[in-house]
């Protein structure tokens, strides 16, 4: 797993700058698929949990109105070098993906 | 006595461990329904418990002017304001405002950015939840709909 996920961090002394890419098709639930004539069911990220080692520096709450692919991007103190960075994220379907990364 | 006493303490301490743990767990509850309300003032009132905001000049947020493409418009924002709790981006003319909240723990500095989807042209507002009180700054948002720029 993991393949949906993007992640760049950016030690800046103890700030450690984290941006991310999700791969995922945001559907809103109101889009027209062109060849049925049906809406599209909404399929899209509902939460976005950062986690460095055990201590949870981010939750990112998304509505349908996050775009397709979502990129985001935020920084927290705290962070050294070899702290595990784990990235999760679950859509409104129950699907979920996750990724760590060692910060370096 | 002072041996029943110990009891109730140890009993009460192990209570509040028990109550605790899931929450530092698992992340708060995805809040479902102030992202289904249909005006900006109904989705931050459910979220925030108020829609009153004080405009604050030191939350600044990067929105294009004019957004080309409604479907990614790039959001920066940050604040110099102390204790932040939350940060909420509410577009005010999309179908449902509320866009997306983040959940400001202490130790995570108050920058975010994202990208959101516009249907049309409208204020963008930043909303930054505090200790004290809830800030905000808006900026108009212009939307070219089918336009090949300009």
């Amino acid at each position: 797993m993991a393949a949906t996920i993007k992640i760049s961090v950016k030690l800046k002394g103890s700030i450690a700058d984290v941006k991310s890419l999700m791969l995922h098709p945001m559907e809103t639930g109101s889009r027209i698929d062109p060849d049925t004539g049906n809406a599209v069911p909404p399929h899209h990220i509902t939460q976005l949990v950062f986690t460095n080692n055990s201590k949870q520096v981010m939750v990112a709450n998304f509505s349908t109105a996050v775009s397709k692919n979502p990129y985001f991007g935020f920084s927290f103190e705290g962070a050294k070098a070899g702290d595990t960075l784990k990235v999760v994220w679950v859509d409104n379907t129950g699907a979920s993906d996750e990724i760590e990364t060692q910060l370096a | 006595m002072q041996r029943t006493r110990r009891l109730i303490i140890k009993g009460g301490v192990a209570l509040l461990a028990l109550t605790a743990l899931p929450r530092a767990l698992i992340a708060a509850a995805w809040p479902q329904k102030t992202f289904a309300l249909t005006t900006a003032s109904e989705a931050l009132k459910e979220y925030l418990g108020t829609d009153v905001t004080t405009p604050s000049d030191k939350i600044d947020m990067k929105v294009p002017e004019i957004a080309e493409n409604g479907a990614v418009v790039p959001v920066t924002i940050k604040t110099s304001l102390e204790n932040v709790e939350s940060i909420s981006i509410v577009v005010e003319h999309n179908p449902r405002p509320m866009a997306a909240n983040f959940e400001i723990p202490p130790g995570t500095l108050p920058k975010i950015s994202c990208r959101i989807k516009m249907g049309e042209t409208s204020d963008v507002m930043a909303v930054v939840k505090t200790r004290t009180g809830v800030y905000s700054i808006a900026k108009e948002v212009k939307v070219t709909i089918g336009g090949c720029g300009g």
